[in-house]
């Protein structure tokens, strides 16, 4: 038994995009903060759908490619201790550290093991005794209540060999900053779905009122993309500057309150360095005073770390949004998928890796094949009201 | 792997006090950890995320989901990161080209 989905429908599609074509009387800038938001606009080539005008900017929503430099170099320096099983997700392991990567490490021997859920981690560090298991708790939002939940699980087992190495990121400090740069030109953000399903959407209200921006809460298909950036140009064209939720399968306002409460059991929010853009204050989760003998930072001597980015790498722009991976030298030459100089190459997320999975700057292109491959070239010779 | 996908509950048990579930991704079968979603019931639909079920869904919305991550591709990928004794790669692109989604010939259920 099959469903046909609405959100592949290319009809619905097609509606979609006619729509933001007849309600866009003005040029608009949008940002989406959100890794995997980024990869399916790029992949279906969304961005290239919009009436001219409409502009795109990749915000820093790639947790990846912001866990900060530092911590990469903590987690290179725990994971080489022969004492250690470093356990992580399966992302991080080729993000590159001042001077290796965790997948180098473990092709030279340490004991480095990726992990779909931290209480795998637990697991084994409850299956192992004598080893010492750390677990890398990177992420969001989104991912918090699992790493916390993995603190929480050890502490209740009684596991004296299982730490994490804490570096989790948070949205709404990052619209902040954003919207507070005096280079900012974003005018509405796409809000990431898995990110409100958690959190709910009642932090991003005081921004929408504060800053004048529409805020629309999207889920990450092609059609719930067009759809949020419908709404967001809705509000614009209006003057409007609400939080609207278009991922409602997903997503309600209060988010998920049990998630939320294991979370701030175990972490509280503090100070953040995001890779590429630099400390954003209370942008970030710490253990909490209670759970620090959890603290990988504590239990491993991981201090006095100097880091070193490659010096052809303008990562921190393009998690600004302020240059695209076209602008940068270094792109599909000395920086490719297989040979990443910094970490939007190497997640799946991140907008480097995304735009030269679809081939953009990569020399004679073969048109990317996208959901609305003869999208343009219908519309434009239907006009307002054509299309289904 | 910030990936949320959808899948239905098959079971629910309990295991070292935390609920625990068996849930299916369009075929493929993997636990997931039901604590943040206790009203669930076998037959629900949840999102799951590095296996932690964080939202409940309606089905006929979720198998649509999931219907056009399969299309996609992604989900093969996603899946590829999923699994019991966890030596499965980070999920990469290669950067092939996909298929491009055939458009369905049957109107559509609602605006």
């Amino acid at each position: 038994m099959k469903y046909i989905d609405e959100y592949r429908d290319a009809r619905v599609a097609r509606r979609l995009v006619a729509e933001i074509r007849r309600a866009t009387t003005h040029p608009w800038t949008l940002m989406e903060i959100c890794g995997g938001q980024t990869h399916t606009i790029v992949k279906q080539g969304i961005d290239e759908m919009l009436p001219d005008g409409v502009r795109m900017i990749h915000g820093p929503g790639c947790p990846v490619c912001v866990t900060p430099l530092e911590q990469v170099d903590k987690a290179l320096a725990i994971a080489a201790d022969p004492r250690v099983i470093f356990a992580s997700y399966g992302d991080m392991l080729r993000v590159p550290g001042s001077t290796t990567d965790l997948l180098s490490l473990k092709a030279r021997g340490a004991d480095v093991r990726v992990v779909y859920s931290p209480l795998d981690a637990v697991r084994l560090a409850a299956a192992t005794p004598d080893r010492e298991v750390v677990f890398f708790a990177i992420g969001f939002e989104t991912t918090a209540p699992a790493n916390a939940m993995a603190v929480w699980q050890a502490a209740q087992l009684g596991l004296r060999n299982f730490s994490v190495l804490v570096s989790h990121v948070l949205v709404p400090p990052a619209m902040e900053a954003i919207l507070s740069s005096p280079s900012n030109q974003v005018q509405a953000f796409l809000a990431a779905g898995h990110v409100c399903a958690v959190m709910g959407w009642q932090e991003y209200e005081p921004i929408a009122a504060r800053y004048r921006v529409p805020i629309v809460v999207t889920g990450f298909e092609p059609l719930d993309l067009l759809e949020g950036i419908l709404m967001a140009i809705g509000q614009l064209e209006e003057g409007r500057a609400e939080v609207e939720n278009q991922y409602t399968r997903a997503v309600r306002r209060g988010g998920n309150q049990l998630a939320r409460e294991t979370v701030f059991r175990v972490f509280e929010v503090g100070d953040r360095t995001w890779r590429g853009i630099g400390m954003i204050p209370a942008s970030g989760y710490r253990l909490k005073p209670a759970f620090a003998a959890f603290d990988a930072e504590e239990r491993f001597q991981v201090a006095d770390i100097e880091t070193r980015e490659h010096p052809a790498c303008i990562a921190g722009a393009i998690l600004q949004g302020t240059k695209t991976p076209l602008d940068c030298t270094a792109y599909g030459v000395l920086c490719t998928p297989r040979r990443p100089l910094g970490a939007p190459m190497v997640s799946s997320e991140g907008t480097c890796a995304a735009y030269h999975a679809a081939g953009r700057g990569l020399g004679p292109e073969p048109r990317p094949l996208k959901l609305l491959d003869d999208l343009q070239g219908g519309l434009g010779a239907g006009g307002p009201g054509a299309g289904s | 792997m910030c990936l949320g996908i959808p899948g239905k509950v098959l079971e629910v048990r309990e295991e070292n006090g935390l609920l625990m579930g068996r849930v299916d991704f369009g075929g493929v079968r993997k636990d997931a950890c039901l604590a943040y979603i206790p009203e669930i019931q076998a037959g629900d639909y949840v999102i799951v995320h590095v296996g932690f079920a964080i939202s409940r869904l309606d089905e006929e919305e979720a198998l649509s989901t999931l219907e056009l991550l399969r299309e996609i591709g992604a989900i093969d990928q996603e899946l590829a990161t999923m699994g019991p004794g966890m030596e499965a790669p980070a999920v990469l692109d290669d950067g092939a080209p996909r298929q491009a989604v055939d458009a369905p010939s049957r109107p559509l259920a609602t605006a």
